[in-house]
């Protein structure tokens, strides 16, 4: 039975009556009094030395306040990245100075190199234009392979451009080695998994606030992560003390990954403000959203399945270009490594596995986290080499894959990737996708879809992510510079409301319905009563952002050990009240009760003791009722899920269309089923995107060719079919208090390899050799893949 | 965007006038000029807007049975006001752009602009319709000269178009899977004295005539009738979306399909 309110009810978005009547308050709203602009000069080509830049005219246009360039920042810190690989060879990675304005060359189309603050936008703009640049343009270095190869360096001070060759697990890497070379059956498939434009329909924006009476910097900006960001602009980039600058992300317009970030133009509207006295403000516009935001995924990948005959799994083994671009991004070294490697034994009990990733620096825009970060890729070159292996082996996709997953009884299991996966279970997630995927019928559909001179193919998937990032402990060893826990302040207040102070962000996610309804139930009150607080660091204890799927499992976990600490005080409180002792006080539904009587007080009378303690036993407890806690997870979650989808292919153009599709998911226990559906639906939209649609392209001059909506596809509604989700049977985390796993980037993961699966089938059904497209399969790859085949 | 001023004369006229200012230009619905204001593409110092001028505003017949269409009408009003009399040129502007787009974009900025991927250009060719301007007349025939180039004069003003309405007609077009404009469109008309055939998105050389499909059709008005047609792929436009060779085929494809929705 569906509950009207609690966990697990389908509360309606209350954030959403604010995002849809327009009275959210997005950075860009936001107006200051004296507020300036700051618009930044970029490099139109993608390789160069800067000669010189002439500011002499544009200093002396109308309404032009300060400009910036390079030399300005040479002596503050670079923006770092957040995790240090080691090669194989033990030697640290490459890590260049990521300066906050381009400063002796330019890395790539759009690294700004200058900045102008004006009073109005148009006179920002008309400056701007009017600074003179000698840029010596270099060869631009596009190409992963020919980067590792060649001898002219993005970066010259470290004289290669690969950033690391990181081995995983290199002491299984002879073993897998002879395992393959024994095999009596090995798959190998090399693939593009192709690089996104993240897109967040609001633009990054920041604003700079000093005040001079105290020393002290406000900065408002698009961020998933502020105090993330207040880190990095402190301990590493600006030297800002901590307690001197408050960082806010207000409203966000969706990130994917993209605002995890620190980006220079934080910094540089911070150092204007400081300089100039006023409030300074950017908004960038679409197309340095293009050039400029961190792009997702861009892997060159060749893998190898070695099996048995029958379809058992010997070894997987990987070798894998990801490319970093101009410069390491926060999360960059993160995502190509422990967010990809360590998946990369699936859903499955295959004893061999060893991943190879040469992290490479190009002349492109930085490549980040996205929607999925790592996972993506690992799921993708897992379940399209098994496809193919199945084809070759002629064994039934879905049974090649039940024959290897790993069983219900092996929990706790240690992949041969490293990871301990605490629950699951594959089967029952593939027997209810064959429940909802009519599979019998799929010959009589297919052969109505010839009847009309279509196509159709049936593509089948299993994915293992790992979410909740993530155990300090466990990261630390493996590089990361920062902790993965994330804190929360639950404060109630003295009429017996709540404001509860979140460091996760909600920017879409839908916490600000969520949350309340796990406190509210937890303390049997109205989750109505219950607000939650969010996106400033003045306000809440501490956060590490969100990304990785990880707030609830995180946060969500903070938030009720600071809960379960409320109670706890409170039930002292209540005891006094009762004349009880506490151990003889429960607590159910709201009402403190004394055993065995009929004795009791509500919760909204202990918060109301609390703040107004006459006859409290103050030499036992603190007056007031606010509880803080800091949660670091056990372990990482692992969602798993099974997907299917069929898609029509169009023989004389190419054109896919996707026609169902069935996603499967196991996220443990589910707060809030309608929004766990709509997560599953926005992952969905952008894997299947990743599949069919987007895909940005740079030429050989390091030009961004898709650097619009014209030319960069995003998906529309109509691109899209009717989704069948079901994520009502999962199994439970075992180590956080609500056993939840997450559900943010899961359809994301599992679509893209499902949808090149279907295309695959489709196309053999009309006896065309093919085995493998890159994506995006726009109609013109399709077209193209059967012309060769 | 730079600074301009802005003109809303209420005749043809008047906008002529206006025109004549230096660094004038004229403003249909703005759904291309305004994109490359805003790219700081262009610095007119003098919009004139064309939108105010009730002249070139709407459809009707003419007396020999063609249909005209003020060149100021927007792309919403032509789907919707030309259903009647000329169903295939209704169906096409019905699916330029999105509902924003034909509720502000003009048959005459679309027929200036002439977007080598623009829709119209191809029903305008495809019908050998007339174009007409504050100062003449001219066919559909001689106005196109390639990619972004017409027939127009500096300050000429397009005010309307003529289309002889055919007895049966189609637009099909296969979309640019990002922008949405015409990979490759094609449109095709059957008349008492024969067939037109006129292709957009394709080629490097802006929208043409498919002439041998327009004698095979006119021979036999029937998909099959293109069976032993090619289409050279040279001077086909290359890109992300399309090869020469892609785009090349699919003109034959879109042209199949056209006359069998015809
Ligand atoms: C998102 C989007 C999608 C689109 N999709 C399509 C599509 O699928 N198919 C398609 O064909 N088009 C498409 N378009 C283009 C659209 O149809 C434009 O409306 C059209 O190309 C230009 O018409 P306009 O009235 O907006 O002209 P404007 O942008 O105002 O002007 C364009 C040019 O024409 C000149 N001009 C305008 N009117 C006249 C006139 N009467 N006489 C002389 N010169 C004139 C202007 O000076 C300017 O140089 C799309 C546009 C957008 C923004």
């Amino acid at each position: 039975m569906p509950k009207d309110h609690g966990i697990g009810a389908s509360d309606k978005r209350r954030e959403d009556v604010r995002f849809l009547t327009g009275a959210g308050h997005y950075t860009d709203d936001i107006k200051h009094y004296g507020a300036t602009t700051a618009v930044f000069c970029r490099s139109t080509v993608a390789h160069g030395v800067i000669k010189s830049i002439d500011t002499s005219e544009a200093e002396g246009m109308p309404g032009v306040l300060a400009i910036f360039t390079g030399a300005d920042f040479a002596d503050v810190g670079g923006n770092p990245a957040g995790w240090l690989i080691n090669s194989r060879d033990g030697t640290p990675m490459k890590e260049p100075k990521r300066p906050v304005l381009a400063h002796g060359k330019v890395r790539h189309v759009g690294d700004a190199y200058a900045a102008v603050i004006a009073e109005t936008e148009l006179q920002a703009r008309n400056a701007a234009e009017a600074i003179v640049a000698e840029i010596e343009e270099l060869p631009a270095i596009v190409d992963m392979a020919a980067a590792l190869a060649g001898d002219a360096f993005v970066h010259d001070e470290i004289e290669t451009n690969q950033c690391f060759d990181w081995g995983w697990i290199e002491d299984n890497r002879a073993a897998t080695d002879a395992a393959i070379k024994a095999a009596p059956h090995v798959t190998t498939l090399e693939l593009v998994n192709n690089r996104l434009v993240p897109n967040a329909m609001e633009p990054r924006c920041s604003i700079g606030n000093y005040d001079a009476g105290n020393d002290s910097y406000v900065l408002q900006t698009t961020s998933q992560n502020p105090h993330l960001t207040r880190l990095l602009i402190s301990a590493f980039v600006m030297g800002i003390p901590e307690n001197k600058l408050t960082v806010i992300a207000p409203d966000v317009g969706g990130g994917f990954g993209s605002k995890i970030y620190h980006y220079g133009e934080e910094a540089l509207v911070l150092a204007a403000a400081r300089k100039i006295g006023r409030p300074v403000k950017w908004t960038a516009d679409r197309t340095e959203a293009f050039l400029t935001d961190a792009h997702g995924r861009d892997h060159v990948t060749k893998i190898e399945l070695a099996c048995e005959k029958d379809g058992t799994f010997i070894a997987f083994r990987t070798e894998t270009m990801a490319n970093v671009g101009a410069y390491l991004s926060n999360f960059s070294t993160a995502t190509p490594t422990f967010l990809h490697g360590t998946l990369m034994a699936g859903n499955y009990t295959v004893p061999n596995v060893y991943v190879n990733v040469k992290a490479v620096f190009t002349n492109t825009a930085p490549v980040d986290a996205y929607r999925g970060a790592g996972r993506p890729e690992a799921t993708y070159s897992i379940e399209r080499v098994i496809d193919k292996a199945a084809r070759e082996l002629g064994i039934d996709p879905i049974e090649i894959r039940r024959k290897n997953f790993v069983k219900p009884d092996q929990y706790p299991f240690v992949s041969a990737a490293g990871l301990e996966y605490d629950s699951g279970n594959y089967d029952a997630l593939m027997d209810t996708l064959e429940k909802h995927i009519d599979r019998k019928g799929f010959e009589a559909r297919r052969k109505e879809s010839e009847a009309k001179g279509m196509l159709r193919g049936l593509g089948l998937n299993a994915y293992i992510e790992a979410c909740g990032i993530a155990p300090s402990n466990l990261v630390g060893v493996l590089g990361s510079r920062v902790g993965l826990y994330d804190a929360a302040t639950v404060r109630v207040n003295a009429t017996g409301n709540l404001s509860v102070m979140v460091g996760a962000h909600s920017h879409g996610q839908g916490h600000e319905t969520v949350f309340p309804q796990i406190v509210g139930e937890m303390l049997g009150i109205d989750p109505q009563s219950i607000d939650i607080v969010h996106g400033d660091t003045s306000k809440i204890p501490f956060g590490m952002g969100t990304y990785g799927s990880r707030s609830l499992a995180v946060c969500g976990s903070a938030m009720v050990r600071a809960t379960e600490k409320i109670i706890a005080k409170a039930k002292k409180i209540a005891a006094h009240m009762l004349e009880a002792s506490a151990d003889d006080v429960d607590f159910k539904d709201g009402q403190f009760t004394v055993k065995g009587t009929d004795k009791s007080v509500s919760f909204g009378e202990v918060a109301l003791k609390a703040y107004i303690p006459h006859n409290f036993p103050l030499e036992d407890i603190e007056p007031g009722l606010e509880e803080t806690a800091f949660y670091d997870p056990a372990n990482f979650t692992y969602p798993s899920g099974a997907y299917a989808c069929e898609v029509e292919v169009d023989p004389d153009t190419g054109k896919v269309r996707v026609d169902r599709f069935v996603a499967v998911d196991d996220f443990g226990n589910i707060m809030n089923p309608m929004i766990v559906t709509g997560q599953v639906h926005g992952g969905l939209g952008q894997g299947i995107g990743q599949a069919l649609l987007e895909g940005a392209r740079y030429d050989d001059d390091g030009q961004l060719l898709s650097a619009s909506y014209m030319d960069y596809t995003m998906p529309r509604a109509d691109d899209l079919p009717f989704y069948t989700v079901d994520h009502a049977n999962g199994t439970p985390c075992t180590h956080n208090p609500l056993g939840v796993k997450g559900c943010g980037e899961a359809g994301a993961i599992g679509s893209p390899p499902t949808i090149v699966n279907a295309v695959v089938d489709a196309l053999q059904s009309a006896g065309k050799n093919v085995t493998h497209i890159d994506m995006p399969l726009t109609p013109l790859r399709v077209w193209d893949a059967m012309q060769n085949a | 965007m730079y600074a301009f001023e802005i003109e809303r004369p209420n005749t043809i006229a008047d906008a002529v006038k206006a025109l004549q200012s230096d660094g004038a230009q004229a403003l249909g619905g703005g759904q291309t000029l305004i994109p490359t204001l805003k790219a700081r593409l262009a610095a007119p110092e003098v919009l004139v807007s064309l939108t105010g001028i009730g002249e070139m505003q709407g459809v009707c017949l003419s007396d020999d049975g063609a249909l005209c269409v003020g060149a100021g009408t927007t792309h919403a009003t032509v789907a919707s006001e030309a259903a009647a009399h000329f169903p295939g040129l209704a169906e096409l502007a019905s699916h330029i752009g999105d509902p924003a787009v034909r509720n502000r974009g003009t048959l005459g900025g679309s027929l200036a602009n002439n977007d080598p991927a623009a829709c119209y250009p191809a029903a305008v060719l495809g019908t050998g319709a007339t174009i007409i301007t504050n100062t003449r007349q001219i066919a559909a025939d001689d106005y196109f000269q390639g990619m972004f180039t017409t027939a127009l004069e500096e300050g000429e003003v397009i005010t309307e178009v003529r289309f002889p309405i055919p007895q049966k007609s189609h637009y099909m077009k296969f979309v640019q899977p990002a922008s949405r404009f015409a990979l490759v469109g094609v449109f095709v008309a059957q008349y008492a004295d024969g067939v037109r055939v006129a292709v957009t998105g394709a080629s490097e050389e802006g929208v043409f005539r498919w002439h041998d499909a327009e004698k095979a059709l006119a021979a036999d008005f029937s998909d099959k009738a293109l069976d032993s047609l090619s289409v050279p792929a040279d001077n086909m436009i290359g890109d992300l979306h399309g090869s020469p060779a892609y785009r090349a085929h699919l003109v034959k494809v879109m042209t199949g399909r056209a006359v069998k929705a015809a």
